[in-house]
C-alpha cells in the first residue's frame, strides 16, 4: 500500500510541464520550455535545469541565470541566532544599527557571495541583532533572505496556489475573487468526480480549472462563455493531463434562448462559410484550413449542445463581471431539480438582485447571499 | 442515491433529506412501507418518496407540503445527528482546499467524530481516493461506519478503532493530506507525518484554543513541517429584504408651477406625493460571527 517510491515519475518536472515559481509568498505559474528565459522578482534564468528534478526542490539562480540545487538545509540552521534579546527596549531605531552600507553589499556580492552568506554578514554587522528577541530576529532574517537570497523553488500547481497567486499578483483579473471565498463556492456547488457541471466563468478560467481540478477527468464540465472566445488562460496553468481536455466543452450563451427554443441547428453550414469560401477562393489552402476549423467547431458545439439538451445537469458556478441575475435565470433552466449552484460577484448588490428574483421566481430553497472573513494569526512559538 | 454520485429518482433504502422550511430539515432513510412524522403530518415511504425525482414537493398527510432534496455532504452536516462537536461547511471548505484535496487523494483524519467532515472528504477524494479515519470511542466509531454504508460511500474509507496519538493511523508512507480535530494534536503530529508520503503534503488541525496551536505549531516545526500558518475563516449571512424609507416633503415647488404644462398635470394641490419608497437591502448580521475553531495548516516536505 505505501509508496515506496518506485513511481516517482508523476512528481519529476517534465519539460512542458505548467508549473508555479514560488519565493516566499510569491508565486507565478510558467511553463517550463527549452532555452526560455523568464522573469521572477525582478531576476531572469532558465528553468531548463530543473527538468528531471523533483517538484518542490528549491534552487538557487546562478550566473548566467541557471539553476542550481541549493545544498540540502542549510538556510534554516546556518543563520541560527545564537543570543536573543527577550524585549526591544535596547532597539533604537536610528539607522545606524547596520555598519555595511549598500556599496559594501553590491561588493559582497560581486565577489560572488551567496544570498545566505550575505545575509550572515548583515547580522554580523549589525549592532541590534543581539539585542532582538528572537521572534524578530526570525523576522529579520526572513525580511533579508526576501531580498537577498536568489533562491527559486519549483511547485506542482494547484487550486489554492493558482488562486492565492492570482489574488496575490492580478487580483484585478480574477475579478477580486479572493481563494477563501472559491473554497467556498467549491464546496457548496457540490463539486465533484462523476457529475455535469455548468460554470460561467470569466475570471481568467481561474474557477473553471478548480472546477476541473475537483472533478479529477470524470464527467464533464461545460464553459458557457460570452461572445468571442472562451477565457481559458487559467485552466492551462493548471497543467492538467491531456485526457482532462475530453472533458471540457464550451457553449456560447448568445446560443442558449436557440437551443432552448429547440431551433438552434449545429447540423447545417453555417451560411456565412459559403461566403467566405466564394471571398477567399484565391487563398485556396486558407480556405480549407478554414473549413475543417469550422468544421471541428461545429461538432464541438453540437457536442456541448447535446449535453445541455438534456437540462440535467447537477451543478452551476457563476463568477464573471457580467450581471449575475440574467446569467443565472438563464442557466438555471439547465440544472437538475435538487442540485446546488452557486453565484459569484464582486459587489454584494447584483446579488440582492440575483436573491430577489430567485424569490420572486420561485422554485428554489435554502438561497443564501453570504461572504467570508479570513484572518491571520500570528502564532509565536520557541523551538 | 450515494454522497458521491447523484441520482434523478427516489429508491427504497437512500437517505433522503427533507426541507421542512427556512433552516429546517430531517434526514429521512427511505424504507418501503415505513412513516415519518413531519410537523405538516405523516409521509408514507411507498407512495409519497420512492419513485419520486429528488426535488419533489410533497404533501403530507396535514396538507402542508415538503420539498425532498438528494442528499449532499452539506445537508447532512446541517441534518446529522449529533455525537460530537462538529466541522461546519465553512471551516471543511477552507480545508478542503487548503489541503488541496481532489479525486484520488488519500486522506487520514482523526478524530471521526461525528463524521460531517469525513463525509465532506469522501465527496471530493471519490473514486479512486481514500480515507483513513481514526476514532477511538467504539461506539462513536462503529455508528460512522454504519453511516458511511448507509450513504455507500463505504468502499472509500476505513475506519479505525484506536487512539491517534499512540497508535496512529495504521497506515505509513500513503497519505497527502492529514487532518487533526482532536483535543492534543500535537501527541499526534508525528504519527501524522509518518502516514504522509514520502513525496510530502498537506496537514491541517482544527483546535478552538489559541494555546493548542501554539503546541501544535511548535510540534509541526519540530518534526520538519514547512509554511506553517494559523487562519480563522468566519461566514457573514446577510438577511435581504425589503426596507421601506420615507421620504421627506420640501413643501410645493414654485419654480415647478412656471411650467404651464406641469401646473395643468398637477391634480389638486393638498394631493399627497409618495410619502415613502421601498427598496431592497441587506441587514448585515447582528452580530459577529462566532468563532469556531483556528485552522493551522503546513507543508510536509519531501523526506528521503
Ligand atoms: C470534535 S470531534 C471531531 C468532529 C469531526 N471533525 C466532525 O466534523 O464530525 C473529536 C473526536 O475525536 C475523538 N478523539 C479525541 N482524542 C482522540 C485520540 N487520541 N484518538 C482518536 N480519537 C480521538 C473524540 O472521541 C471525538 O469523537
Amino acid at each position: 500500500m505505501a509508496d515506496n517510491g518506485d513511481d516517482e515519475s508523476q512528481y519529476r518536472i517534465k519539460g512542458g510541464d505548467y508549473v508555479v515559481l514560488k519565493r516566499g509568498e510569491i508565486f507565478k505559474a510558467v511553463q517550463i520550455q527549452p532555452k526560455k528565459k523568464v522573469i521572477f522578482e525582478k531576476q531572469w534564468f532558465f528553468l531548463d535545469n530543473a527538468v528531471g528534478h523533483l517538484y518542490s526542490t528549491t534552487f538557487e539562480i546562478g550566473s548566467g541565470g541557471v539553476l542550481q540545487l541549493r545544498k540540502l538545509r542549510d538556510a534554516e540552521s546556518s543563520t541560527d541566532a545564537k543570543e536573543a534579546g527577550t524585549d526591544n527596549r535596547n532597539i533604537v531605531d536610528d539607522g545606524k544599527s547596520q555598519k555595511l552600507t549598500r556599496d559594501d553589499i553590491e561588493m559582497l556580492k560581486e565577489q560572488g557571495l551567496k544570498g545566505q552568506e550575505i545575509i550572515q554578514q548583515l547580522i554580523d554587522n549589525s549592532s541590534t541583532f543581539r539585542d532582538k528577541t528572537g521572534f524578530s530576529q526570525d523576522k529579520y532574517i526572513k525580511k533579508k533572505k526576501k531580498k537577498y537570497e536568489n533562491t527559486v523553488t519549483i511547485l506542482k500547481p494547484s487550486c489554492r496556489i493558482l488562486a492565492m497567486m492570482y489574488q496575490g499578483r492580478e487580483p484585478g483579473k480574477i475579478r477580486h475573487l479572493r481563494y477563501d471565498t472559491l473554497a467556498q463556492m467549491l464546496t457548496l456547488a457540490n463539486i465533484h468526480a462523476g457529475s455535469k457541471v455548468l460554470v460561467f466563468d470569466t475570471c481568467a478560467g481561474l474557477v473553471l480549472g478548480a472546477v476541473m481540478e475537483r472533478m479529477g477527468g470524470y464527467g464533464s464540465v461545460i464553459q458557457m462563455y460570452p461572445r468571442g472566445e472562451p477565457v481559458r488562460a487559467g485552466v492551462e496553468s493548471f497543467g492538467f493531463p491531456a485526457h482532462f481536455r475530453d472533458t471540457l466543452h464550451g457553449f456560447p450563451i448568445c446560443h442558449v434562448n436557440a437551443l432552448l427554443a429547440g431551433t438552434l441547428d449545429t447540423t447545417a453550414k453555417d451560411p456565412r462559410t459559403s461566403l467566405v469560401k466564394v471571398l477567399t477562393s484565391c487563398f485556396f489552402f486558407q480556405a480549407q484550413e478554414k473549413k475543417v476549423k469550422q468544421e471541428e467547431k461545429r461538432k464541438k458545439l453540437a457536442a456541448a449542445a447535446a449535453l445541455l439538451e438534456g437540462r440535467n445537469a447537477d451543478g452551476l458556478v457563476i463568477a464573471s463581471q457580467y450581471q449575475p441575475c440574467p446569467v443565472l435565470m438563464g442557466l438555471l433552466k439547465f440544472l437538475s431539480p435538487s442540485r446546488p449552484f452557486v453565484v459569484y460577484s464582486q459587489h454584494k448588490e447584483p446579488l440582492i438582485e440575483c436573491y430577489t428574483k430567485l424569490k420572486e421566481h420561485g422554485g428554489t430553497v435554502g438561497v443564501r447571499l453570504t461572504d467570508t472573513w479570513l484572518r491571520h494569526y500570528q502564532v509565536g512559538f520557541k523551538l | 442515491m450515494s454522497f458521491v454520485e447523484y441520482s434523478d429518482f427516489i429508491q427504497d433504502g437512500d437517505v433522503a433529506i427533507v426541507y421542512l422550511g427556512h433552516e429546517s430539515m430531517m434526514p429521512v432513510k427511505v424504507q418501503k412501507g415505513a412513516q415519518t412524522q413531519t410537523r405538516y403530518g405523516v409521509l408514507r415511504h411507498s407512495t409519497d418518496l420512492i419513485g419520486r425525482r429528488y426535488g419533489s414537493k410533497v404533501t403530507c398527510s396535514k396538507g402542508g407540503w415538503v420539498h425532498v432534496l438528494h442528499p449532499t455532504p452539506e445537508l447532512w452536516t446541517v441534518t446529522l445527528p449529533h455525537r460530537t462537536q462538529i466541522l461546519y461547511t465553512t471551516d471543511i471548505a477552507t480545508i478542503t482546499m487548503m489541503l488541496e484535496l481532489k479525486p484520488g487523494s488519500v486522506v487520514c483524519e482523526s478524530g471521526t467524530g461525528s463524521g460531517s467532515l469525513s463525509h465532506a472528504i469522501l465527496r471530493t477524494i471519490a473514486p479512486t481516493g481514500h480515507l483513513h479515519t481514526v476514532e477511538f470511542h467504539q461506539q462513536r466509531a462503529e455508528k460512522v461506519a454504519e453511516e458511511f454504508k448507509e450513504h455507500r460511500v463505504d468502499h472509500l474509507v476505513t475506519v479505525r478503532n484506536q487512539d491517534v496519538c499512540k497508535d496512529g493511523f495504521g497506515v505509513t508512507g500513503v497519505a497527502d493530506a492529514v487532518f487533526l480535530d482532536i483535543p492534543s494534536p500535537w501527541e499526534a503530529v508525528r504519527h501524522a507525518k509518518a502516514a504522509m508520503k514520502k513525496h510530502g503534503g498537506r496537514v491541517c488541525s482544527f483546535s478552538p484554543c489559541i494555546e493548542q496551536v501554539q503546541r501544535t505549531c511548535e510540534a509541526l516545526a519540530d518534526q520538519g513541517f514547512e509554511e506553517i500558518s494559523t487562519i480563522e475563516v468566519l461566514l457573514r449571512v446577510h438577511d435581504v429584504r425589503t426596507i421601506s424609507l420615507p421620504v421627506p416633503d420640501f413643501g410645493s415647488d414654485p419654480s415647478a408651477q412656471t411650467e404651464p404644462d406641469a401646473a395643468e398635470k398637477t391634480a389638486p394641490a393638498s394631493a399627497p406625493i409618495q410619502d415613502t419608497v421601498a427598496m431592497k437591502a441587506t441587514v448585515p448580521p447582528r452580530e459577529i460571527p462566532g468563532h469556531t475553531g483556528y485552522l493551522t495548516f503546513a507543508t510536509k516536505p519531501r523526506t528521503s
